[in-house]
């Protein structure tokens, strides 16, 4: 594309606990649309949103079962995400915080995810046409 | 000009800090700056005509360009003909035009 952008977006937020998680990746996936790089520093409990063994399950109270049911998963959504980017031409730098993914035991991350520092922020920062940080409460 | 967009994810029925936002919205506008409050998840419910509305009415009034994700809306339903004067529906593609295009953007 004539016009590619590279956009940093910090996000904070657990999957499932806020809806910060979701325009996250209503804006991540515009943005892959569009053939951007986009980097993404998680931090705190955003580590667990590419988390490998999210696992979708069964709906007993309304009689589901697994496939029924079609439960969302944030790590296959970010998977997905990954590949549209690419797919445009574009790709996702996805920099889990360490120190942040020792404290929740979340070092298994899908494939395209990498351990970093809030200095990773920075640097990604500093090579973006623009940043957002999406602060917590 | 300098460009801002000011993302308000919070609901004003809910938290009691959205004023953050519409302050600074109305300080940047007063200083000649291109200003636009984008309003996203619960942060769209005083953007139905009633209750509450009325900042965003005014916020208008004073230069703001005042949105509310069409999304969102939907989730909520929330008609976009029930919209206050001086809000308007947008999608999400703001956000992104915004950052691409330079602007300075405050999520809240």
């Amino acid at each position: 594309m004539a016009d590619k952008k590279t956009i940093t977006i910090a996000i904070m937020d657990a999957p499932y606990e806020s809806g910060r998680s979701t325009t996250t990746l209503r804006l991540i996936d515009l943005a892959a649309k569009r053939g951007y790089n986009i980097n993404v520093f998680a931090y705190e409990g955003a580590v667990l949103q590419p988390f490998a063994a999210q696992k979708p399950h069964p709906n007993a109270v309304h009689g589901r079962d697994v496939e029924q049911e079609n439960h969302f998963i944030p790590k296959d959504a970010i998977a997905a995400l990954m590949r549209e980017a690419e797919k445009n031409g574009g790709k996702i730098d996805w920099v889990n915080c360490g120190l942040c993914v020792d404290e929740r035991g979340a070092v298994d991350a899908i494939p395209g995810v990498r351990r970093g520092s809030p200095a990773d922020f920075w640097q990604l920062s500093e090579a973006s046409d623009n940043t957002l940080v999406i602060a917590t409460r | 000009m300098p460009r801002y967009l000011l993302i308000e994810s919070r609901d004003p029925f809910d938290s009691n800090d959205t004023g953050f936002c519409r302050d600074l919205a109305t300080q940047l506008a007063a200083a000649k700056n291109d200003v636009t409050l984008f309003l996203v998840q619960n942060g769209v419910l005083p953007a139905r005509s009633g209750a509450r509305s009325g900042d965003l009415t005014k916020l208008a009034g004073a230069g703001v360009r005042v949105l509310a994700d069409s999304f969102s809306l939907r989730e909520r339903g929330i008609e976009e003909t029930g919209l206050a004067s001086g809000v308007a529906a947008a999608p999400l593609e703001i956000v992104l035009d915004a950052l691409a295009e330079g602007a300075k953007v405050i999520w809240h």
